[in-house]
């Protein structure tokens, strides 16, 4: 028999999944079936494909992406908990032609930030929110999130989230999205292959009206934390697709006029 | 180019100086007693003339966060407040100082605690030196004693904070900002455009990312990086000391006072030496890093010292450590945004001559 050699079988066409030049070799510390993950492979993929990486500067939050610096390698700053859009403004205004995004939780973005998150968007930033909605706190073990779902347990509501004295989730990409400052504000997922090219076309788009200067744009991308939801992967991807798209419907919210 | 003389409020000098020092961004929040420096910066529309960035923040959080982000692009950046609007501050703070960014932080203090009053004091000292926010960490703290060092300060501030990469802090208060003084002003530099070798502005193929961050989870290497602040910080203890001594070679009795109250000691010293009181004052210009070397020599010719601050009494503590029982140290304040006079000054000095201060410890 003819010996096979692998460089024959790793041939571009052959690949479904080709690791971009711009995710690093460390391992992440995600847990398994996280979408924190997924959703860092995408972005990396668009900054290698937009040729943005000489350009980019990149905002972490205080959250489970903390360490987010580790994984795409790109100039980053590590903000504190909640002030993500407040360091992302002045590195854009500083320096106008980087592309500049944050990346950022839902405790992060929609409880301690929310008046970074608002105003930012509200002066019309010209830069990219990624907001991870898990509807918890994962970083810290599974608290309640400003998204938690009504009814939804976690370590700080082992009842269920009680609307009466808890208040409701909070829909922030349909908060932004009546902010004149904003330009593009969709809601996305990466729990499903089409998920995610949808995302990437999504990001894509974000990295146009950046470069346009067209204003804030804010890409929610619903996830699951399956550690702090205390599922497997595949029970929180069904749990995700059954209770938090209805209430936290897919698809664009609000788009640029051409 | 020739000085340019003017009359200006020291809070108008502090921003004036900041677009003539070539500053690159400032982000604040409207807070009395020190709006001028906005409401200055906003009228004067520096983005048109040297391309500084002025942005009303919508708090002190947000302002000193964008002060993170702008100095983690290694551009000369800065914010200003008073004691109120500093409190919220603290948590950028001590990120800042973790991070190793350099910028300047201004403190129009007025009284406190709480909302307090928006007159002046020098309540906030403790806040200001012995860091302020959580962790172990130190400012660079210059304190101003007239609307010429309000100018001055601003780019000696920066060439500190760049050359340590740390947070420096402009320790005013209400009456220093607010007074107008001639005041000399320097020529306007240029902003510089020089990439800084840590800063994030964007990593091309030819160098590592750069990451901005103060967080290391390992313990060990956390230690090691406690351990470079605080050598960090004893350079800086070793070589930026700054004060000032006014009729200290026969002085017996010594004040100890900064900015305002250095002003009103001042005055008292003079009052003193006419009655034939040998009277003397020294004025820390660093409050961090203190002049405790050079407290602790007087402490070997004088009788006592006298530590006149706006405050409970704040500095009087470093007086006491740097002189290490060497000597007789008393405090005298007034509080609550109330300034002493030379008169009540010198009275509070002939009762520590005779033994007879009113504060205890
Ligand atoms: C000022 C401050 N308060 C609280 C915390 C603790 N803390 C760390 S992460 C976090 C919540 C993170 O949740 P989220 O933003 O939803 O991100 P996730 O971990 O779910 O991705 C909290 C409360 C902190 N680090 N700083
Ligand atoms: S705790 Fe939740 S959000 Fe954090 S890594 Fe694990 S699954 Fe992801």
């Amino acid at each position: 028999m003819a010996e096979i050699n692998t460089n024959d079988i790793v041939r571009p066409e052959n690949l479904t999944y080709v690791k971009s030049k711009i995710l690093t070799d460390n391992v992440m510390h995600y847990c398994p079936g996280c979408g924190h993950s997924t959703a860092h492979r995408v972005l990396a993929e668009v900054i290698e494909e937009e040729d943005l990486q000489s350009r980019t500067v990149g905002i972490t939050p205080v959250g489970c992406s903390v360490l987010m610096y580790n994984y795409i390698d790109v100039d980053f700053q590590e903000a504190a908990h909640g002030r993500a859009p407040a360091l992302a403004t002045a590195v854009k205004r500083l320096m106008p032609e980087k592309f500049v995004f944050t990346y950022q939780g839902d405790g992060d973005l929609a409880a301690i930030g929310t008046a970074e998150t608002i105003h930012t968007c509200n002066r019309g930033e010209n830069i990219l929110i990624l907001f991870i909605n898990n509807g918890i706190y994962g970083m810290t073990g599974g608290q309640m999130a400003p998204t938690t779902l009504e009814g939804m347990k976690s370590s700080t509501s082992p009842y269920g989230r009680e609307v009466a004295t808890m208040g409701s989730p909070i829909k922030m990409a349909d908060i932004v999205a009546l902010l004149p400052g904003t330009c593009y504000v969709t809601r996305q997922s990466v729990n499903t292959a089409g998920g995610v090219r949808k995302l990437k076309r999504a990001l894509k788009k974000a990295v146009q009206y950046q470069n346009e200067k067209r204003g804030t744009c804010f890409i929610e991308v619903v996830s699951n934390c399956p550690s702090g939801w205390k599922m497997t992967p595949v029970e929180s991807n069904k749990w995700m697709e059954e209770n938090m798209f209805p209430f936290y419907p897919l698809g664009d919210i609000k788009v640029p006029a051409e | 180019m020739e000085k340019e003389l003017r009359l200006m409020k020291g809070n108008e000098a502090i921003a004036e100086a900041a677009i003539r020092a070539g500053a690159d961004g400032y982000f604040g929040y409207p807070i009395t007693p020190q709006s001028e420096i906005l409401e200055y910066l906003m009228e004067a529309n520096p983005r048109e003339t040297t391309g500084m960035v002025v942005l009303q923040a919508e708090s002190e959080v947000a302002a000193i966060n964008m002060v993170y982000g702008g100095a983690g692009c290694g551009k000369k950046v800065m914010t200003s407040s008073s004691s109120p609007g500093i409190s919220l501050k603290q948590e950028g703070i001590t990120y800042i100082a973790g991070a190793e960014l350099p910028c300047l932080i201004v403190n129009v203090v007025r009284g406190g605690p709480g909302l307090g009053t928006i007159q002046p004091a020098q309540s906030d000292y403790f806040q200001a030196t012995k860091g302020g926010g959580h962790g172990d960490y130190h400012l660079i703290v210059l304190a101003p004693a007239s609307v010429q060092e309000m100018a001055d300060f601003v780019e000696m501030s920066f060439d500190l904070a760049f050359k340590y990469r740390n947070p420096v802090m402009i320790l005013s208060d209400g009456a220093i900002g607010q007074m107008m003084e001639k005041v000399y002003l320097k020529p306007q530099k240029k902003r510089s455009d020089e990439i800084l070798p840590w800063a994030t502005t964007g990593k091309p193929a030819t160098r590592e990312r750069n990451i901005i961050t103060s967080l290391d989870l390992d313990p060990e290497r956390q230690e090691k990086f406690n351990h470079k602040l605080i050598a960090k910080y004893r350079e800086i203890e070793e070589k930026e000391v700054l004060f000032e001594e006014f009729m200290t070679d026969d002085a017996e009795y010594l004040f100890v006072a900064y900015g305002t109250s250095a002003r009103i000691c001042q005055k008292a010293l003079q009052m003193a030496r006419h009655e034939g009181i040998k009277a003397g004052l020294l004025r820390p210009i660093t409050l961090f890093p203190y002049p405790k070397k050079r407290l602790n020599e007087l402490a070997d010719r004088v009788k006592g010292m006298l530590a006149v601050e706006m405050s409970a009494g704040q500095m009087v503590e470093d007086v006491m450590l740097s002189v290490n029982g060497k000597t007789r140290v008393s405090h005298y304040g007034r509080m609550g945004g109330m300034i002493p006079t030379p008169e009540e000054v010198l009275e509070n000095l002939k009762l520590f001559i005779k033994g007879q201060e009113k504060w205890q410890r």
